[in-house]
């Protein structure tokens, strides 16, 4: 779960971690106040849940409070194009307005969970302020990498070093300080990455985080409640959080055949021989190692929601849910959600022969695959409007669904 | 002979009296495994089916010496639950679990290593040599004893795989899951090597998927020590970068991470990389028959 800056900010502050002085606001006229609160001049940041909004035009510097007005009369409602929303970008409804820093210069700090060694990691560099995969391509000497030992904590030698080699010798009690605060919360938050791009010098020579991203772990928020309250759905796809509260994992991609498949590997991997089949995914859809004739009903229906898809392919694998059990499901479903589109079926593993069987019984009519390849060239046909090429092949079984009285 | 477990592996399932728990310490059994014990704390002394349950691992151990523990514990409780399997002397460790958060699996590591325990998992669906011992959620079924050793991050990814190696005429020696999360117990290298020194193992199958770096570095490892053929496919090669695809570790980070420059390293380190899900069972036969007259 991403946290906004300035959600991310309020934790840190409680930590003692110096942040600037700033308030969010909702109205142009919010901003022009709080800028005259807080004295001249200020910086008005975009809170999206998104990286790179600087590069996007969402952070601007603010002279007088009829400025800081305009930029957020701008700001306010503006779609953000980054990175990482692609095209459909995602709307600017609120602004944080903070002081602007006196900077003398801009350091990178963050801490990850490294996947390789296991271990929480410290990533510092003395250049700050651009993105660290840059620093790294440029300046790979300038990076550092401290990895802790979770028994024993970010251990005072390990500050040191960092102290040294980001020249921070003249502010080195406060440095210390801050860095293990930033451990600290590190760990006690459950983030799975806690980044500060920059963290500055002021030129009165003390620290400030002025900008601060925190990703919390969404395995751990069953104890972090106090962070699971701060998350802002307005953000999120609301068919993507509709099939999260039905238990099913479910991300939107710009394709045209829907998928469902059970497993979230074999749920990528159907994705993928889609696309080798010229053919382009949906949706990324996972329902579980129990396809029950629920979660298969809430499927189809956020599935045909999307107008854009034209044929629909169910690839499940039966291991622990037996495939008889599947097809009954399927068809069950069916009779609550109507589905005008073609929808291709590829069911294998445990019962598959009667599984099969009660498909081709069944009153509505089903293309049926007998394997992963033959099933991918067939949804993608169908999606391309090529029927007739692939009613010939499979015709028998692709009509089998016409027993219907 | 088989890899990690075999025949005589007496196994003690914790969180046995849970629904997940109790069915599969069942399949289990029934598939033939050696099911000696349960735990669960505050049922002990009942039993599921005739197997015994104990409160406590300490007991269970004492009493009915198991050598392999497999874990239903929920999400909040798990890491506790490797780690007491791991303090009651118990070297080879499955835990199904999905859902722990990651800074209990960062403590939980640093024990298994210290303690040189190999944990399978978690988010995982075990392992299975099959024919002779089960210790997972897999459907036994669908698979067939043979020559091919099969590694996956997925779960029914690795029986898509297993089921179109059978069909292709070939068999597996071991298949083993070693899990979708980001900090997993075992990784590639660790079973590439069980493989290679394993007699009744011919080929290697890597069933892969984005995020990470666990392939790259099996390439380095297949580069520099394996003998044997080992193939490999990548899930995820049209996954969004940035975003979760259902397992916590399949995450496109940045440039790493993606499936294209998986398959670049493992091509470059002599992998037989197959890049078409469709086609895993045919490639590795005809590979095998034509290249190594297998």
């Amino acid at each position: 779960m991403k946290l906004h800056e300035y959600q991310a900010k309020e934790v840190l502050a409680s930590y003692g971690v110096p942040v600037p002085e700033g308030r969010v606001t909702h109205f142009p006229y919010d901003a022009w106040m709080v800028s005259m609160e807080l004295g001249l001049p200020v910086v008005l940041k975009a809170q999206v849940l998104t990286g790179g909004r600087g590069k996007a035009g969402g952070v601007k510097l603010a002279k007088t409070s009829d400025e800081a007005r305009d930029i957020a009369q701008e700001l306010f409602g503006k779609k953000l194009v980054t990175k990482q929303t692609g095209p459909k970008g995602v709307i600017v409804r609120k602004l944080l307005v903070e002081k602007a820093a006196d900077i003398d210069r801009e350091l990178y700090f963050s801490i990850v969970v490294d996947r390789t060694s296991s271990k929480p990691t410290v990533i510092a560099s003395k250049r700050g302020g651009m993105s660290i995969e840059e620093v790294a391509e440029q300046y790979p000497e300038d990076i550092i990498k401290i990895p802790i030992d979770p028994a024993v904590g970010f251990l005072p030698y390990q500050i040191r070093r960092l102290k040294y080699d980001l020249e921070l010798t003249a502010q080195e009690k406060e440095a210390a300080k801050i860095f293990s605060a930033l451990y600290k919360a590190f760990s006690e938050k459950d983030c799975s990455l806690l980044e500060l791009n920059p963290l500055v010098v002021l030129k009165s020579g003390h620290l400030l985080a002025v900008d601060a991203k925190m990703d919390i772990d969404e395995n751990a928020l069953y104890r972090r409640r106090e962070i699971s309250r701060m998350r802002d759905l307005t953000e999120s796809d609301p068919d993507e959080l509709e099939a999260r509260f039905t238990g099913l994992n479910f991300i939107k991609l710009p394709g045209n055949i829907g998928c469902m498949v059970n497993g979230a590997g074999l749920a990528m991997t159907t994705m993928d021989v889609i696309k080798l089949a010229g053919g382009e995914p949906a949706n990324f859809l996972d329902v579980g190692g129990e396809a029950t004739p629920e979660t298969i009903a809430k499927g189809f229906e956020i599935i045909t929601r999307d107008p854009k898809v034209k044929a629909i392919f169910i690839n499940i694998f039966g291991g622990i849910v037996r495939c008889d059990k599947v097809a009954n499901g399927i068809i069950q479903a069916l009779k609550t959600v109507e589905v005008k589109i073609p929808v291709v079926i590829r069911l294998t593993g445990m019962n598959k022969e009667e599984g099969m069987e009660i498909l081709k019984k069944a009153p509505m009519q089903f293309y049926i695959a007998e394997d992963l390849r033959e099933a991918a060239k067939m949804v993608s046909d169908l999606s391309n409007n090529k029927n007739n090429e692939t009613e010939k092949k499979p015709a028998e079984k692709a009509k089998a669904g016409k027993k219907e009285k | 002979m088989a890899v990690c477990v075999y025949r005589t592996s007496r196994v003690v399932v914790q969180g046995v009296t849970g629904k997940e728990g109790r069915y599969h310490a069942l399949a289990c059994r029934d598939y033939g495994t050696k099911v000696v014990a349960g735990v669960t704390p505050g049922k002990g002394g009942m039993d599921v089916e005739g197997i015994p349950v104990y409160n406590t691992m300490e007991e269970a151990v004492q009493n009915t010496h198991p050598n392999v523990s497999l874990i239903f514990v929920p999400p909040p409780f798990a890491a506790d639950a490797i780690l007491e399997a791991v303090g009651s002397g118990i070297k080879t460790i499955v835990c199904i679990t999905e859902g722990i958060p990651v800074l209990d699996m960062v403590k939980v590591k640093r024990v298994i290593e210290k303690e040189n325990v190999t944990l399978i998992g978690p988010n995982c669906p075990g392992i299975i040599t099959p024919g002779a011992t089960k210790i997972g959620i897999m459907p036994g079924h669908i698979f067939k004893r043979g020559s091919v050793g099969i590694i996956s991050r997925s779960g029914t990814l690795l029986y898509e795989t297993a089921d179109q190696i059978t069909k292709a005429g070939l068999g597996q020696s071991t298949c083993v899951g070693i899990g979708g999360d980001p900090i997993i117990g075992t990784d590639y290298i660790y079973w590439l090597e069980k493989f290679e020194q394993d007699p009744e193992t011919e080929a290697v199958m890597m069933v892969g998927e984005i995020g990470g770096n666990a392939e790259e570095k099996a390439a380095e490892y297949v580069k520099n020590h394996m003998k044997k053929p080992v193939f490999a496919f990548i899930a995820g090669r049209t996954a969004p970068p940035g975003r979760r695809m259902g397992h916590a570790g399949a995450i496109i980070m940045g440039k790493s991470g993606t499936a294209e420059y998986k398959y670049e390293v493992l091509r470059a380190s002599g992998v037989h990389t197959i890049e078409n899900p469709g086609y895993i069972g045919e490639t590795i036969y005809k590979t095998l028959k034509e290249e190594y007259s297998l």
